[in-house]
C-alpha cells in the first residue's frame, strides 16, 4: 500500500477525551480518548456492550456526554443530532443499509441535499452527479432504479458514495461487511482505500480480524465501556488483538482451569442433541455439534462468529439452507422453537430484553408463559399450579421480588435472567442453549447462575454454552467448539481446554485466511 | 428512617399514592364518575332511568366492536375492517331473513339461522384478516385496510346497492325487548364484555395474547403459537363486528350497507386507547374498554342535550383522545 504522507497534519478530526456516558444509573462508556487522523483507517473492536456503538453515537450527536469532550477539527464540538454533525462533514453508514430502498439511486445519493432548479429538484442534474460520483468509485449501476433493486453489496458501497459524496472529514462504517460477499468486500476496502487517500479520517467497525489487519492502520479495543488498548495495527500480532478482544492479556493468561461444569463421564453417552453440517447463507458455514447427556458444550469465537446464531439454529429460531438437528437420533422436520420446546430443547437467548421477557406481565406470568399448556386445563389455566411452580423456582433460584405479581421490567438484570432461566427450567429440558447467561448481572447472581449450570449438567442435561467472557466458557465447559467467520475450527475436549487453546485456534485460523487474501491481491495486482 | 417506612406502609395500602402511574390506570374511571356527576346536578332528566337505558342502548353496538378491537390491538395489531364487517353481516342477515318476492336473492331463512350466517360471514372476514396478516404477514394496518374499502363494496353487492326493509318481530324484540327492565342488548353487550374479560385473563389463549403484543420475539421463542393466536383474534374481531351489526341492523329495522358501521373502526378504536390500554399491545383493559367507550358516548350526549354544535362535540372527544395518549406516552418516558 502507498502512505499517503501529504495529508497529514498536525490536528486529528476527531479528538475525543475522556468520554463517560451514564444510562439510568449504567455506565456505558467511561473515560475513553481516541484521536482520529485524516487518511487514518481506525479500527473499532469490542464484543456487545463494550461500548462501541455508544462511543459512535456521542461523536454523531445522538447522545450527549456526561463528561470529557468532542473536538471535530480541533474545536469543541457541541453536536445535538445526528443532523448536525452530517452537516460539519461526520457520515455514518450502518451494518444494515439505512437509506430509502424505494427510492431511486440517485435521489439516494443526494437524498437531503437535492439540487434545486427553479425551485424543485433539479432531476437530470443529480442523475449525472450521482453517476459520475459512483463511477469515480468504479461502482456500476443504473442511478434511475431504484435502490432496494440491487444487490445488497452495491447498496453497501452507494451508502458509501453517499457518504462521500458529501464531502466527508469523517466516515464512520458500522461492520460494513457482515452481509457482503467476499468479491464485494474487496471492493468495499478499495473504496475505503480512495478514501483514505482523500484524507479521510475513517472509523471501521468490526469483528473480522482479517479485514482489521488488512485495511486498518490503528486499532482501539474497548471492553465493559473502558479502553482496552489504542494503537497501530502494524505492532500487533492476531493472538494480541484477540486476547484484548476477549478480556485477558495474552502475559497474564492463566492456564489453570477451575471448573463449573459437569466433568464425569460422558465420553460414552449417546447423544442427546445432534446438529449435522448445518448452513446458513452469510451466517454459518457448515456446523456439526453433539451434545451427550450431563455434557457442557462450549461455543467460543469472536463476536460475528456464528456462535449465538448456532444456537439459534439448533433451537430451530434460525432457518437453514442445509443440514439437520436431531434429538436422541430423531432428526426434526419442522424447524420452529415451537417444535423444540415440545420435545424437550429450551433456550436462553442472548438479548434478555428483545427476545427474552415479556416486560409488561408479572414475574409469575413470564416465569409460566412456555409452559402454559402443562398448567392448564381446557384452555383455562390454573391458577393453583401456576402459583405453585412459581413459588418453587422463586425459591429454588432466589429470584428478589416484592411479589410473584410484580412486572419483570421493574426487576434488575440478574433477577430477569433468574426469570428466563426459571421460564426453561418449568419446561424439564433434557438440553438448555444458553446464549450469555451471566451476561449484565452482578458478581453474586453470576456465580448462581454459573453454579446451576453444573448442577443441572450433574443431573444429566446436555448444555450449550455460550459467552463472550473466554473464561466462562472454558470454566464451565466440557467441550469447547471453536469458531469463527460461522464456521467451526475445530474442538477441544478436557484438558485441552485452556484460554490459550481458544485463542491460538482462531488466531491460527486468522493468519491463514489473511494469507490467502494476500495471495489473491498479489496475483490480481498486475492485471489492474 | 426505618420506622418512617414501617409507619408508612399500612396506610399506602389503604390509601394509593395518586402519581402518573394512578391516574393512567384509573383516569378513564376518574373522568366516567366526573362527567356523570356534572349531568346528574346539571342535566335535566338524567337522573331517570329511562335515559341509562337509551345510553346504553346507544353504545352496545361500539362496545361490541371495541371488545374485539382491543383483542386486536392487544396482540400489536389493528382491525379497521370492523364497520365494513358491520355491514356485510347486516346485509347476510338482510337478505336471509327476507322473502325472495320482497327482495332479490331473499332466502326467507328462519331468523335463528339468518343471525348465525350473518355471525359466520363476519367470522369469515376475520379469518381473512388473521390469515393475510398472521400468514402472509402484510402489516395489520394495510391488510384490514383493503376490507375497509372493498367490504362496504361485498356488502353493497350483496343487497344489489340498495336498502333492505326489514319487518321481522324477531328483530324488533331483539333491538327492543327487556328483562327486568334492562333491554336484550345491553345484556348481550355486558355478557360479552364478561366473556372477554375471562378470556384475556383465565385462559392459555388470553395469556398468550398479551405475551405477544408486549413482545413478539420473546413469545416466538418462548415456542407460542403465534399464528395461530394471530389469527383467532382477528377472527373474534370478525365476529364480535358482526353480531354489532346484527344489533344495529335490528335497530335500524333495516340492512343498510351503505351507512352501516360507517366510522365504527376509529369510534372502538378510540374506546380502547381512551380505556388505558396500550396502542402498540401488551396491555388489555377490558373494563377500561368498556369504561372508555361510555365516557365517549356520554360525552356526546350530554354536549347534545346542552346543546353544544356537533361540531364542537367532535373536537371534545378528540381532545379525550389527545389527553388519553398524553397519559399514556408521559408514563411510558419514565418507565
Amino acid at each position: 500500500m502507498t502512505s499517503v504522507t501529504t495529508v497529514q497534519e498536525k490536528v486529528p478530526t476527531v479528538s475525543v477525551r475522556g468520554a463517560s456516558k451514564r444510562f439510568a444509573g449504567v455506565t456505558a462508556l467511561s473515560d475513553v480518548s481516541i484521536d482520529l487522523w485524516p487518511g487514518e483507517v481506525h479500527a473499532l473492536v469490542g464484543e456487545n456492550g463494550a461500548g462501541k456503538s455508544t462511543l459512535i453515537k456521542l461523536i454523531t450527536g445522538v447522545y450527549q456526554l456526561d463528561e470529557g469532550e468532542v473536538r471535530y477539527r480541533g474545536e469543541v464540538a457541541h453536536f445535538r443530532s445526528p443532523r448536525e454533525s452530517q452537516l460539519a462533514g461526520i457520515q455514518t453508514i450502518y451494518q444494515e443499509v439505512n437509506l430509502a430502498p424505494q427510492l431511486s439511486v440517485a435521489r439516494n445519493v443526494f437524498l437531503g441535499r437535492e439540487p434545486h432548479r427553479f425551485g424543485s429538484i433539479d432531476l437530470r442534474r443529480m442523475n449525472r452527479e450521482s453517476e459520475e460520483i459512483l463511477k469515480r468509485y468504479g461502482i456500476v449501476a443504473d442511478v434511475k432504479r431504484p435502490l432496494g433493486a440491487l444487490g445488497l453489496g452495491v447498496q453497501q458501497m452507494v451508502a458509501v458514495a453517499r457518504a462521500v459524496s458529501a464531502d466527508a472529514g469523517v466516515v464512520i462504517m458500522d461492520e460494513p461487511t457482515s452481509s457482503l460477499e467476499p468479491r464485494e468486500v474487496d471492493k468495499l476496502l478499495e473504496v475505503v482505500g480512495l478514501l483514505k487517500a482523500n484524507g479521510v479520517a475513517i472509523v471501521y467497525v468490526s469483528h473480522k480480524l482479517d479485514e482489521i489487519f488488512r485495511a486498518c492502520d490503528t486499532v482501539t479495543v474497548l471492553r465493559d465501556g473502558k479502553l482496552v488498548s489504542t494503537g497501530p495495527v502494524a505492532g500487533l500480532n492476531r493472538l494480541q488483538l484477540i486476547s484484548r478482544m476477549l478480556g485477558r492479556d495474552a502475559s497474564d493468561l492463566e492456564t489453570s482451569r477451575t471448573q463449573f461444569g459437569g466433568g464425569g463421564e460422558i465420553a460414552d453417552e449417546k447423544p442427546v442433541l445432534q446438529a449435522t453440517r448445518m448452513q446458513r447463507k452469510f451466517v454459518i458455514d457448515d456446523i456439526s455439534l453433539v451434545v451427550r447427556p450431563g455434557e457442557v458444550v462450549g461455543l467460543a469465537g469472536l463476536l460475528g462468529s456464528g456462535r449465538s446464531e448456532t444456537a439459534k439454529a439448533l433451537f430451530g429460531a434460525l432457518p437453514l439452507d442445509s443440514g439437520t438437528v436431531a434429538l436422541n437420533g430423531e432428526a426434526y422436520t419442522r424447524n420452529t422453537p415451537a417444535s423444540r420446546i415440545r420435545s424437550g430443547v429450551a433456550m436462553l437467548p442472548e438479548d434478555r430484553k428483545a427476545e427474552g421477557v415479556i416486560p409488561g406481565m408479572s414475574i409469575k406470568d413470564n416465569i409460566c408463559l412456555a409452559s402454559l399448556d402443562q398448567l392448564s386445563k381446557g384452555g383455562f389455566v390454573s391458577r393453583k399450579k401456576q402459583g405453585e411452580i412459581v413459588d418453587v423456582f422463586i425459591k429454588r433460584l432466589r429470584i428478589k421480588a416484592s411479589s410473584p405479581d410484580q412486572k419483570v421490567r421493574e426487576l434488575s438484570g440478574g433477577n430477569q435472567q433468574k426469570v428466563l432461566l426459571a421460564r426453561l427450567l418449568c419446561l424439564h429440558p433434557k438440553v438448555m442453549l444458553l446464549d450469555e447467561p451471566t451476561r449484565g448481572i452482578d458478581v453474586g447472581a453470576k456465580a448462581e447462575v454459573q453454579a446451576l449450570i453444573a448442577e443441572l449438567a450433574e443431573k444429566g442435561l446436555g448444555v450449550v454454552l455460550i459467552s463472550s467472557e473466554i473464561e466462562e466458557v472454558v470454566e464451565g465447559s466440557d467441550t469447547v467448539l471453536v469458531l469463527r467467520d460461522g464456521a467451526a475450527l475445530g474442538s477441544l475436549f478436557g484438558d485441552e481446554i485452556s484460554e490459550d487453546a481458544i485463542m491460538n485456534m482462531i488466531a491460527g485460523a486468522a493468519a491463514e485466511a489473511a494469507e490467502a487474501a494476500e495471495a489473491a491481491d498479489s496475483t490480481e495486482a498486475p492485471a489492474s | 428512617m426505618t420506622a418512617a417506612t414501617n409507619a408508612e406502609a399500612p396506610s399506602r395500602r389503604a390509601l394509593p399514592r395518586i402519581d402518573a402511574d394512578w391516574v393512567r390506570d384509573k383516569g378513564v374511571y376518574i373522568a366516567l364518575a366526573v362527567l356523570v356527576l356534572y349531568n346528574v346536578f346539571f342535566t335535566a332528566h338524567f337522573n331517570e332511568f329511562s335515559n341509562a337505558q337509551l345510553l346504553m342502548k346507544q353504545v352496545a353496538a361500539v362496545l361490541i366492536v371495541s371488545l374485539g378491537m382491543l383483542l386486536v390491538i392487544g396482540t400489536g395489531g389493528i382491525d379497521l375492517s370492523v364497520g365494513a364487517t358491520m355491514a356485510i353481516a347486516g346485509s347476510v342477515l338482510g337478505l336471509a331473513v327476507s322473502p325472495a318476492s320482497a327482495v332479490s336473492g331473499g332466502m326467507g331463512l328462519n331468523l335463528t339461522v339468518a343471525v348465525i350466517l350473518a355471525i359466520l360471514s363476519g367470522l369469515v372476514v376475520g379469518l381473512f384478516n388473521g390469515v393475510i396478516v398472521g400468514v402472509v404477514g402484510v402489516q395489520p394496518i394495510v391488510a384490514t385496510l383493503s376490507l375497509l374499502v372493498g367490504g362496504r363494496g361485498l356488502a353493497l353487492v350483496l343487497t344489489s346497492g340498495g336498502l333492505v326493509q326489514l319487518f321481522v318481530p324477531g328483530l324488533d324484540k331483539l333491538a327492543s325487548g327487556k328483562v327486568a327492565g334492562f333491554p336484550y342488548v345491553i345484556l348481550i353487550g355486558l355478557a360479552l364484555v364478561a366473556i372477554v374479560a375471562v378470556l384475556v385473563r383465565r385462559t392459555t389463549f388470553g395469556y398468550r395474547l398479551v405475551a405477544i403484543g408486549g413482545n413478539r420475539k420473546a413469545s416466538v421463542l418462548a415456542g407460542l403459537p403465534v399464528r395461530r393466536t394471530v389469527i383467532t383474534v382477528y377472527a373474534l374481531s370478525g365476529v364480535l363486528a358482526a353480531i354489532a351489526g346484527i344489533i344495529a341492523t335490528a335497530r335500524l329495522h333495516s340492512a343498510d350497507p351503505s351507512y352501516l358501521g360507517i366510522g365504527f373502526e376509529l369510534n372502538a378504536i378510540t374506546a380502547v386507547v381512551v380505556g388505558g390500554s396500550a396502542l402498540s399491545g401488551g396491555k388489555v383493559k377490558v373494563l377500561g374498554t368498556l369504561t372508555g367507550a361510555l365516557l365517549m358516548q356520554l360525552l356526546s350526549s350530554t354536549l347534545n342535550s346542552h346543546n353544544v354544535p356537533a361540531s364542537a362535540t367532535s373536537m371534545a372527544q378528540a381532545a379525550v383522545i389527545v389527553a388519553a395518549v398524553y397519559i399514556q406516552r408521559s408514563s411510558r418516558s419514565s418507565e
